[in-house]
């Protein structure tokens, strides 16, 4: 299994959507992160893992598609909470920012309860919003460095 | 042989007071933020991250900092510091076909579907100093047209495969083998190469690399593709039992198409060499593909002759923080080895009894 049919392979929608939002808050910067900050931390909850920093081994596969083979560490921080009526959320999140796993771990807790439509609409789909201009702008850089090469035939005028 | 030796803290002390003073400079000259080094040195960031074997760009520019700006010795430190971590998991094998494409080029097809994306590259560069870099300036980017994307890029070496014209990779679900867990021992696999290949000094390869072209193991090499971008990373960890995105990582990837083998059995193909590094690291990748495919020799029947298909050569020197660590040891107290040296050359060079007579 790839990163990529890790996603599509999965059963359930709640489980899909699960994934998707753990996605939003893993690609998400740390300062749109903390702009939901007062929010997130409004719950009373507890450290059920503080943040710790720690490595995951990167995996790649020969030829883009066969076997895999080692490539190297990342750096990882996680974290994993739970509010007082009992929900748990975790995070795993490349880098060492602990504050940013505390609050992703936060939101993935509000995200399972009965207000989940509302942290939907307030967190995940402006931080997924906020990703896609990133994204579509890095695009339009990239395509603006597309070039046609002509082959010249050789021993023609 | 070194024999310890004790002693000489003041000056140690001193020597790395000094080693301090001259990292920083001319005091008038504002001092170098690590986040400068990350933003404004990402190729040496890059080249730290993937021989030091930790993506981590943050812990990449301090160690350049503080190595003065000397890429081995800051390797050195950013591999220590990855000793000190726990790991928590290996992720899912990265999927660079999904790769968000910041370069892509094909030197084996003009018209590729997605095309050729030169990214922000130094080539076709006229490599002439720029003096306006003495000043501040201000690099606004390219004109770009607001609904400017990147098409589908579908992989080249996955154009050959469809014809069947190149070697499938297949993947056979045998547990990855780890030379940071397990000793290298030869014949090694391709696994355990790529990975120590992926640690491995960029100038080494390159050179390596660059002696297949010149005829020493040849195996006719065309860059088939080069892609640098984003792709993300997932792991599965235990306590949830479902694969989760962590983040995501930029990665260079270089697949060489090289020459064709065929046998009675089998019609000819194209061959394979692959490489892999963090950030943009696109002389590491092509130099690992190159030595990448000299190694697969025994696996192709070709004669080995050469450096660059001699594996334990290759593996064994491939590493800039073990060969560093090897050649600066010479610079340790050798005295009493070398008095037994110096004794020992005094007596040959003494006339013998009989010549003396």
């Amino acid at each position: 299994m790839t990163a990529t049919a890790a996603l599509t392979s999965t059963s359930s929608p709640e489980l899909a959507a699960r994934q998707h939002w753990i996605g939003v808050l893993s690609r998400t910067l740390r300062a749109d992160l903390l702009a939901h900050e007062a929010a997130l931390r409004d719950a009373e909850y507890q450290l059920i893992r503080p943040p710790e920093i720690g490595m995951t081994l990167v995996r790649g596969r020969m030829g883009g598609s066969g076997a895999p083979f080692n490539v190297g560490e990342m750096s990882v921080t996680r974290c994993v909470v739970r509010l007082a009526d009992g929900r748990t959320g975790y995070s795993y999140l490349a880098g060492r920012d602990k504050a940013h796993a505390e609050l992703a771990a936060l939101a993935d807790a509000h995200l399972q309860g009965a207000q989940q439509a509302h942290w939907i609409r307030e967190v995940i789909e402006p931080l997924a919003q906020a990703q896609a201009v990133r994204r579509s702008r890095q695009q339009a850089e990239t395509a603006a460095t597309k070039v046609d090469f002509f082959t010249l035939v050789r021993g023609e005028n | 042989m070194y024999v310890a030796v004790k002693g000489g803290e003041q000056a140690i002390d001193n020597a790395h007071r000094l080693l301090a003073k001259k990292r920083r400079g001319d005091t008038s000259v504002a001092e170098l933020g690590v986040e400068q080094i990350r933003q404004q040195l990402p190729l040496a960031v890059a080249r730290v991250m993937t021989e030091g074997s930790l993506y981590d760009a943050e812990l990449a520019a301090l160690a350049i900092k503080q190595a003065a700006g000397d890429l081995v010795e800051a390797i050195f430190l950013l591999r220590a510091y990855r000793t000190t971590l726990p790991r928590f998991s290996a992720s899912l094998p990265i999927d660079t076909s999904a790769m968000h494409i910041n370069r892509r080029l094909s030197a084996t097809f003009k018209d590729v579907p997605g095309g050729q994306l030169l990214g922000p590259t130094f080539d076709y560069t006229h490599r002439l100093l720029d003096f306006t870099l003495l000043a501040e300036g201000e690099y606004p980017g390219p004109q770009t047209q607001p609904d400017g994307r990147v098409e589908a890029c579908p992989r080249v070496s996955g154009l050959l495969a469809k014809e069947g014209l190149i070697k499938e990779e297949t993947d056979s679900g045998a547990p990855v083998a780890d030379i940071t867990r397990e000793p290298l021992e030869y014949p090694a696999s391709r696994a355990e190469r790529l990975q120590a290949l992926a640690r491995g000094d960029e100038g080494f390869l390159l050179a390596l690399g660059y002696s297949t072209q010149r005829g020493y193991g040849r195996n006719h090499p065309f860059a088939g593709e080069i892609r640098v971008g984003e792709v993300e990373v997932w792991i599965e960890p235990q306590e949830l039992g479902f694969p989760i995105a962590i983040g995501v990582i930029e990665v260079t990837e270089c697949e060489m198409v090289n020459q064709f083998v065929g046998s009675a059995t089998e019609l000819p193909q194209f061959t394979r060499g692959y490489g892999l590094a963090f950030g943009h690291a696109e002389r590491k990748a092509m130099g690992m593909a190159l030595v990448d495919r000299s190694l697969r020799a025994a696996e192709y029947a070709e004669e080995i002759v050469s450096p660059a298909q001699q594996e334990e050569f290759v593996l064994a020197h491939c590493d800039n923080v073990e060969a560093a660590g090897f050649v600066s040891h010479l610079k340790l107290p050798h005295y009493v080895d070398f008095q037994a040296e110096l004794e020992l050359i005094r007596k040959l060079r003494k006339p013998s009894k009989e010549q003396a007579r």
